[in-house]
């Protein structure tokens, strides 16, 4: 089964300089992900204030800046993977570094619109 | 045996049937519902026929036999190919099980484990385990957790969807995780236990509404992990409790407290049960919540020997308990039994020292004031306290017994 971890993290972490013992953690996490053959896709995203949304209301589209929604904590990076259950995608969600210091939000895929290949 | 026997014989067999197959068919497919789904005619069928043609000599596998058509008609339906795949090879391996000697297997302890994972919304996991392992039906569940049958069964169809759609693995947890994945199973069939209220027609009183279908659990449990001595003891607490069913209401229905009951109305068998399941818990060196909660009763059980409380022992015991798991009841018992064993003040202390945000609806802790109070005479502050801890219980005769010490 494929699952996604979400990460969020408050406005102001996405400013403040990034600490490389936290760079290096993350991208050990990655390896090791890799390693274990269940990475699928995944990136840390830049500031919500780089964010544009989209929409098309009534056959015309409206750009507008910033994330859609207000509030305090934002998507900060996500992860994809492919393992046999939910108590599998849950270990490695605890690994992730991020959640030492927010909770990791792990949702199941369903089936995929969009890529080939269905979420199973 | 009388057409009335034949038949409850044969829903104690349906019962006790029903959480293996379910947890059979479960573990195969991820899918509770479903499982419950392809078993519901076959106990149906089960209901019909057995009455004239007797229980067969393997009931799970003529229920499972009896399901098959039902799951291969899923496998029709099943819209996605490998759905299909899984239905149909677990309808054929339940034809294996139903007509070879193969043994069945009893899958219901990674059932539990599934029921009571952490991901399961908290005020789910009791009822679920109470439906898939017992067959319990929403109705009855819901009104032992006092909240309307539609709310329930839709809660129970939520978790019973998360299971199967997030991926949730029937299997038991690893090593590191077992301790604290038992302790959700454990504290679920707790919780069960102390459900709700319900009235009993003959002599007015009330009782636990679901005791018996946790003690079941709890019976279940101590059978499918028999090296884990909190099973034992959690299984010994409410055996100790059940004990003292009779005793807890007097002839007209009035709730009379623990320290008082007649003990010749306490079931000395079930005592006899329950302390030989705290010795053979305590023979494995391991010691928990539960089995000082059983140890705590076992002292009080003593009483029917020796005729008096050893309050001392009880005190000893809480705060054992207290330092493993601080539960505002733990912190309760252990203030009276403080007051018990003959320092009144100090157990006044330690009822206030508990914090405010915790006690402020909490009944046991304003009764528990109102009688530590009452005992150091300050009679006003000890009437506000067992008024406040009447109007915090819904179980009509305590609620009677509190109105009567507020006024004494």
């Amino acid at each position: 089964m494929k699952y996604i971890l979400l990460v969020h993290h408050p406005k102001d972490t996405f400013d403040a300089p990034q600490n490389p013992a936290d760079v290096a953690a993350g991208r050990a996490y990655g390896e090791a992900l890799r390693a274990a053959g269940v990475f699928v896709a995944g990136a840390g995203l830049v500031s919500p204030q780089n964010a544009t949304s989209v929409s098309v209301r009534e056959g015309k589209r409206q750009v507008q800046d910033g994330p859609y929604a207000e509030t305090k904590e934002f998507l900060a990076g996500f992860v994809v993977i492919d393992v046999p259950n939910l108590d599998a995608a849950l270990e490695w969600a605890a690994r992730n570094p991020s959640a030492a210091h927010t909770p990791v939000e792990v949702r199941p895929l369903a089936g995929s619109y969009f890529a080939t290949g269905a979420a199973k | 045996m009388g057409e009335s026997g034949t038949h409850a014989a044969i829903e104690a067999v349906v019962r006790n049937s029903y959480g293996r197959l379910v947890a059979y068919l479960a573990a195969r497919s991820g899918d509770v519902a479903g499982a419950e789904d392809a078993l519901s005619e076959a106990f149906g069928a089960a209901l019909q026929r057995w009455p004239i043609d007797g229980v067969p000599q393997k009931p799970e596998a003529w229920l499972l036999h009896a399901a098959r058509n039902r799951l291969i008609d899923g496998a029709r339906r099943a819209q996605v190919r490998t759905k299909y795949e899984t239905f149909l090879q677990i309808a054929g391996e339940a034809g294996d099980v139903a007509t070879m000697n193969a043994i069945f297997p009893d899958e219901r302890l990674k059932l539990l484990f599934v029921c009571a994972h952490p991901a399961i919304d908290a005020a789910a996991r009791t009822p679920l385990m109470l439906q898939t392992v017992l067959g319990l039906d929403a109705a009855r569940i819901a009104s032992a957790f006092l909240v309307s049958p539609a709310a329930m069964e839709q809660r129970l169809v939520r978790a019973k969807n998360k299971i199967r759609d997030a991926g949730i693995p029937f299997c038991v947890p690893e090593p590191q995780e077992w301790t604290g994945r038992l302790s959700f199973v454990l504290d679920a069939i707790y919780s069960a236990y102390t459900a709700g209220w319900e009235n009993v027609i003959d002599d007015g009183t009330t009782h636990h509404a679901l005791a018996e279908d946790a003690v079941a659990l709890g019976r279940t449990l101590v059978q499918l992990v028999p090296e884990e001595p909190e099973a034992y003891g959690l299984f010994a607490l409410m055996l100790h409790c059940e004990a003292r069913r009779n005793a807890r209401h007097d002839r007209a229905g009035e709730f009379v407290p623990l320290d008082r009951q007649d003990r010749a109305l306490w079931s000395g068998s079930l005592i006899g049960e329950a302390e030989k399941l705290l010795r053979t818990a305590s023979a494995m060196n391991r010691m928990g919540r539960y089995q000082i909660e059983a140890a705590i009763q076992s002292v009080h059980a003593d009483r029917a020997v020796s005729g008096v409380i050893d309050w001392r022992e009880i005190a000893l015991l809480y705060e054992g308990l207290v330092r493993i798991a601080p539960t505002i009841g733990a912190q309760v018992g252990r203030a009276v039994a403080l007051a018990e064993s003959g320092d009144v003040a100090a157990g006044v202390a330690a009822l206030d020292g508990i914090s405010g945000d915790v006690t402020a609806n909490y009944q046991p802790w304003w009764a528990a004031r109102g009688h530590l109070l009452q005992r150091c005479g300050r009679n006003a502050e000890a009437r506000s306290a067992f008024e406040r801890a009447a109007s915090l219980t819904d179980d009509p005769a305590l609620r009677a017994y509190l109105l009567e010490r507020a006024v004494q």
